[in-house]
């Protein structure tokens, strides 16, 4: 399928992109004076935050999209959205603890960013469960609809409980209302990391839809092969 | 005087439920004996020599509040599975937010019973003076309860007619309990200490807007959950 190969290729692409990205942060991108090479995971962990982050919030909209327009390829590129997003957010979960242990001195600590992206990752992984628990694909969709709705309400209520608490957690530097105050170079390193990300999330977006839609192929399929069985 | 009609349709749901659940008083007294035992375990569970009882106290407060909310929201739409009582209720000419409203309200008044019991119980377990600060924290509580029984009733909707149900509901609906559940045990915790109201105000405003998105939200979504 034509979809399938498109994802397969711009994933490809990506993951080659994000090794020459790779190259560049640690030969030619200077290293940051107080925290040495630990600062090198920050051009991975804040590209996949930030899309762990923007793909709650695209399937907060692609569900309320589809409980208008009953369109079931909004429903399928929420499912998929949801599950990269998933992905990402396991990114943002394994990177932190390696950055915090030789920053901060503990793999984990209970600071309102680091929780709430744990959030994050629960919100996705009770998605997925809801998906899966449901059976009938025309309720499935809405109910997934329902609860990506809900996740998509209460990232902000997390994000502005992050500035109400005293928190360990550097504060953004990039995405901040004044401008960037990181060196240009690496700002250069960290805005060509979230454009790779960016490929990525769309290469893993196209490839799970092109998947769930082979699947609901089948399962239509399927369907009919056994009304004639029984017929 | 009159109510409005949607107002009266919602009651009719919320006292159909109440009086079901006065009839047979099963599962408020099982709800209500889960937070005496889980009031008990905590009580065990800890050295009274290592740790003060006012400083465990929100915890407690809020973790025993939070397992009896989970447990108690499952039996709203559960009631409405037998006989396929959902369908004759969906095609009663009432609105459809009437009726998520009305579930809505039994179900507060079926887990604020169960606060009325738990809170005295703690204060009394666990030599906290309550009495002082009880308006106070009767704001928090209801102000908590009202936030994350309207997402738990939204779900239960969806949750009641799957498999785990039970299990699937508390793991969708605990990440949406557990803000309010922050901000809630930290402003428990100042007032039980007996700081003034106003060091508590920002909580008690993140609880406020909770609460109003999250009983909009529910209202728009509920016929999502529901309709064919």
């Amino acid at each position: 399928m034509r979809l399938l190969r498109a994802g397969r290729w711009i994933t490809g692409i990506a993951l080659l992109l994000l090794a020459g990205v790779y190259v560049r942060a640690l030969a030619y991108t200077p290293m940051e004076r107080m925290q040495g090479m630990a600062q090198k995971i920050f051009y991975l962990h804040v590209p996949a935050a930030i899309w762990a982050e923007t793909a709650m919030i695209l399937v907060g909209l692609a569900s309320v999209f589809y409980l208008f327009l009953k369109d079931p390829r909004l429903d399928r590129f929420a499912a998929a959205s949801a599950e990269v997003g998933t992905v990402f957010a396991c990114v943002i979960l394994t990177t932190g603890p390696i950055w915090g242990k030789p920053i901060w001195g503990t793999w984990w600590s209970w600071d309102a960013r680091l929780t709430l992206t744990l959030f994050l990752f629960l919100l996705y992984m009770g998605y997925m469960l809801l998906r899966g628990a449901v059976s009938d694909p025309g309720e499935r969709a809405r109910f997934a609809a329902v609860l990506g709705i809900c996740g998509m309400v209460l990232v902000p209520f997390i994000h502005f409980s992050v500035y109400m608490f005293r928190t360990l957690h550097p504060m953004p530097i990039v995405l901040k209302p004044s401008t960037p105050s990181l060196p240009p170079v690496m700002l250069a390193t960290w805005l060509m990391s979230l454009g790779v990300f960016s490929l990525l999330y769309v290469g893993f977006v196209i490839q799970r839809y092109a998947l769930s839609y082979l699947r609901e192929q089948l399962e239509t399929l399927g369907e009919v092969g056994r009304g004639k069985g029984e017929g | 005087m009159r109510l409005p009609e949607p107002l009266r349709h919602t009651w009719a749901v919320a006292s159909k439920d109440l009086l079901i659940e006065f009839r047979s008083r099963t599962a408020i007294i099982s709800a209500a004996m889960f937070v005496v035992l889980v009031l008990l375990v905590f009580t065990f569970a800890r050295d009274p020599t290592a740790v003060a009882a006012i400083d465990l106290a929100p915890s407690i407060l809020w973790v025993t509040l939070t397992f009896a909310a989970v447990l108690a929201l499952n039996r709203a739409f559960q009631l409405e599975l037998e006989n396929q009582a959902l369908d004759g209720l969906l095609l009663a000419p009432i609105g459809r937010s009437s009726i998520y409203l009305g579930k809505l309200i039994a179900n507060l008044l079926f887990v604020g019973t169960v606060e009325l019991i738990g809170v005295p119980l703690l204060a009394l377990f666990f030599n906290i003076s309550v009495w002082p600060y009880a308006a106070p924290l009767a704001l928090v509580i209801v102000l908590a309860t009202v936030g994350f029984v309207s997402v738990g009733t939204l779900f239960s909707a969806m949750t009641v007619r799957t498999r785990v149900s039970e299990l699937l509901l508390a793991v969708l609906v605990l990440p949406f309990m557990i803000p309010p559940l922050m901000w809630a045990a930290r402003a428990t915790g100042p007032l039980l200490a007996g700081r003034p109201l106003s060091d508590i105000t920002g909580w008690l405003k993140m609880l406020a807007a909770y609460d109003i998105v999250f009983v909009g939200l529910a209202l728009l979504l509920f016929p999502a959950t529901v309709n064919e």
